[in-house]
């Protein structure tokens, strides 16, 4: 067993600065009220004398614009449950260490990453376009690497015979932080693991309590130390608050962007590719914005995500800054996974032209992509329809008609007449036809039409008819371009 | 006297004809192989360039085009003076050749309807078309763009009235990252940018439609082509209705 630990020490702060680029002053307070105290603050506002114990009011002493938020516990464990789910392409093995700390079984997944270093490049980068920082620590055991998590120290101990040499580096203070014990070890002197695990047990017990050697065995595996796994969740919503109410397309891209990478880490952990998202753009007092991506095929693949909802967001026009974003997944299904391929076949190139058409329908709209189908209907207007590109689903010899032109008239034109011959650019002459066509009494869209391939003076090959009804007259219905 | 002899040898075809006699008498027998080489030009006539390209369907058309076809990866420029004188069916064979070869083809912002059951009757797969109608010119621009750059499509076939230079030479470069076939429909009196690879004008008389070559690479001018495109519509001969279903005031075909 290999076990990763991911410690989040800036969680509380993250999560409220993800969402943009440039986060401005900020700092996090333990309540709402000037009477709190600063639990967390940002790289500026430390460099300008915020420090974390200060008051509130201390705190906008010194920074008169400074952005206090309050300390949202439930939302830290909510984002650290997504970062659990990202971390599913990693392993199957996930279990949440509160309040601040992720466990992912690593030793499991080396081969198919190529080696730890290739692992923690891929973990490195997804981290940082999730937009959490991280320090991260192997170990053969799971308290181990925490503790070098919460230590701040990047180690990668692969074999159990050096782990008890590293751990006797630590400072003792790390195995409990939030009782006495801590404060005890320190006025005994002892201020490592190392001289702990030197003290007699039985004396150590006896003084501080079972738990703090149970812990030491379990850091250096002479205990078993098991570790609820994290379920991952069925479907895929999740949140993300901007620090600073948002109008340009980029800046919300930026932020969305985030959402995306952590559901393409849930499609990637479930085995699944989304066919349609939900982006919801909060805004202050007023209704929602709602961006409903549909897209031709399933999918996962972040880069493309964002292509399409780039050219969204370009089109839309917000009544209003956001200062949130929720993304839901509303449909997906399994995404088949395929072998690499020496040569270039059929199947990388429908993925291309899926992209394309999700693309184009990104900016155009999605009734401006369509395919065209032949429909087998007696009436010229309904021989056709509009279809999903790629989608004609009407058998190859239907209607295969040389007498049909190639333009169709959205609807048909009546022609002027002259002496009783149709007029178009000149007076009709007719070359061939009748065609009769009579038909569609079944749905009350009945037409009764003698068809006519006709020219004009200028050469223009028309297609026109003439009514047979009661009205008559005579009408263009196509060009044979 | 030897600069003559190499003049001779690279095939400056004035230079043949200024030393019939030395030409003669020193390479006649190598004349024929001289003048095929590909890279000599000679004025009456379109180089023999290998680019690739697709076969029009058309052979009295073909001769005329380098690569004898339509330059795939480059822009073609089709004025055509009205609708219904053939200015789409001149692609049919080709479009029907590359949605057969599983190449996808766009119509982006067509003037009518594209009537289904005459694309399949032409030979189009219609399982490899994608119409396009985006509402402004520059979404047009940016969708032919997008369309010429995958190189899924095999071929994009587009009506622009009004274009910039500069974007036909985006289009253009488009069109060769991509190595798709370009159409561009225009009308007959839009103005010409130096971009495309081939220019077309399309015209009709006689009931035949009559393609002149208005620009191609490697090559002049050459004359008009006269296509039949219609030979189907034009052998059916006019029947009069059965008496039975005349209308009394149906006016005799205009002959």
């Amino acid at each position: 067993m290999l076990w990763l630990a991911l410690h989040f020490p800036r969680l509380s702060l993250e999560i409220f600065t993800r969402g943009t680029r440039k986060p401005g002053p900020l700092a996090v307070a333990s309540s709402p009220g000037s009477n709190a105290t600063i639990v967390a603050c940002d790289r500026q506002s430390y460099a300008r004398g915020v420090r974390c114990g200060m008051t509130v009011s201390a705190a906008w002493a010194l920074i008169s614009e400074l952005k206090i938020i309050a300390h949202d516990e439930a939302a830290e464990r909510a984002a650290l449950e997504r970062i659990a789910v990202w971390g599913f392409q990693f392993t199957p093995a996930v279990s949440i260490a509160a309040p601040a700390e992720l466990l992912l079984e690593a030793g499991g997944s080396l081969k198919l990453f190529g080696g730890l270093n290739r692992m923690h490049q891929c973990l490195e980068r997804g981290l940082a376009e999730l937009g959490y920082s991280a320090s991260a620590a192997y170990a053969p055991t799971p308290l181990a690497a925490q503790l070098f998590a919460r230590a701040g120290l990047s180690v990668r101990i692969q074999h159990r015979d050096v782990l008890r040499h590293e751990l006797e580096k630590l400072p003792a203070s790390l195995l409990d932080r939030h009782s006495e014990t801590a404060a005890m070890l320190e006025s005994f002197g002892i201020h490592t693991i190392g001289e702990c695990l030197h003290l007699p047990r039985s004396g150590l017990a006896h003084r501080l309590g079972q738990r703090l050697l149970d812990d030491l065995d379990r850091a250096l595996g002479k205990r078993p130390d098991p570790r609820p796994p994290f379920i991952p969740p069925p479907g895929f919503t999740a949140s993300l608050p901007l620090p600073a109410p948002v109008e340009q397309a980029e800046a919300l891209l930026f932020a969305a962007r985030r959402l995306l990478t952590e559901l393409c880490g849930w499609l990637a952990a479930t085995g699944n590719g989304v066919q349609s998202l939900r982006f919801t753009l909060v805004h202050e007092d007023h209704a929602d914005t709602q961006i409903v991506m549909k897209l031709v095929a399933a999918n996962r693949d972040l880069e493309h995500l964002t292509c399409v909802l780039r050219e969204r967001l370009v089109r839309i026009d917000l009544p209003r800054a956001v200062t949130a974003i929720t993304l839901a997944a509303e449909q997906f299904q399994p995404l088949a996974s395929h072998n690499l391929s020496f040569l270039p076949d059929a199947h990388i190139h429908a993925e291309g032209i899926v992209r394309l058409i999700e693309r184009l329908r990104a900016r155009l709209g999605d009734e401006a992509v369509c395919g065209l189908t032949a429909f087998p209907d007696y009436r010229p207007e309904r021989a056709w329809r509009i279809c999903e590109p790629g989608n004609d689903a009407a058998p190859e010899e239907l209607q295969a008609f040389f007498s049909r032109p190639l333009w169709l008239l959205a609807s048909p034109r009546p022609l002027r007449e002259i002496a009783a011959i149709p007029h178009y650019a000149g007076p009709l002459s007719l070359l061939a036809g009748p065609e009769r066509i009579e038909a569609g009494w079944w749905d009350g869209h009945d037409v009764a039409r003698d068809y006519f391939v006709a020219s004009n003076p200028v050469q223009s090959l028309l297609w026109i008819y003439r009514e047979r009804s009661a009205a008559g007259g005579w009408y263009l219905h196509g060009f044979f371009g | 006297m030897i600069s003559a002899f190499l003049s001779a040898l690279i095939g400056i075809y004035l230079h043949l004809i200024n030393f019939p006699d030395f030409v003669l008498s020193v390479a006649a027998p190598t004349l024929d192989a001289v003048l095929n080489h590909p890279a000599i030009w000679r004025g009456n006539d379109c180089a023999r360039v290998a680019v690739p390209s697709v076969p029009t369907g058309f052979a009295e058309l073909d001769v005329l085009l380098p690569g004898e076809g339509w330059p795939s990866g480059a822009l073609t420029e089709i004025y055509f003076e009205r609708p219904g004188i053939g200015e789409l069916q001149l692609v049919m064979p080709a479009a029907a050749r590359l949605t057969r070869a599983e190449r996808w083809l766009a119509m982006i912002a067509p003037p009518c309807i594209p009537y289904a059951p005459a694309l399949a009757a032409h030979g189009v797969r219609l399982s490899r078309l994608m119409l396009l109608q985006p509402k402004t010119a520059d979404e047009q621009l940016w969708a032919c763009e997008q369309a010429l750059h995958s190189e899924n499509c095999g071929a994009v076939l587009a009506w622009m009235n009004r274009i910039q230079e500069r974007a036909m030479r985006r289009l253009q470069l488009a069109a060769e990252r991509g190595g798709t076939l370009a159409m561009l429909f225009r009308p007959a009196r839009a103005t010409a940018f130096p971009s495309a690879a081939l220019r077309l004008h399309v015209s009709k008389a006689d009931g035949r439609t009559i393609v002149r070559i208005l620009k191609r690479r490697g090559g002049g001018i050459s004359a008009p082509v006269a296509l039949d495109l219609y030979g189907e519509v034009n052998r059916r001969p006019i029947t009069s209705p059965r008496p039975a279903v005349v209308l009394p005031c149906l006016p005799a075909p205009a002959h």
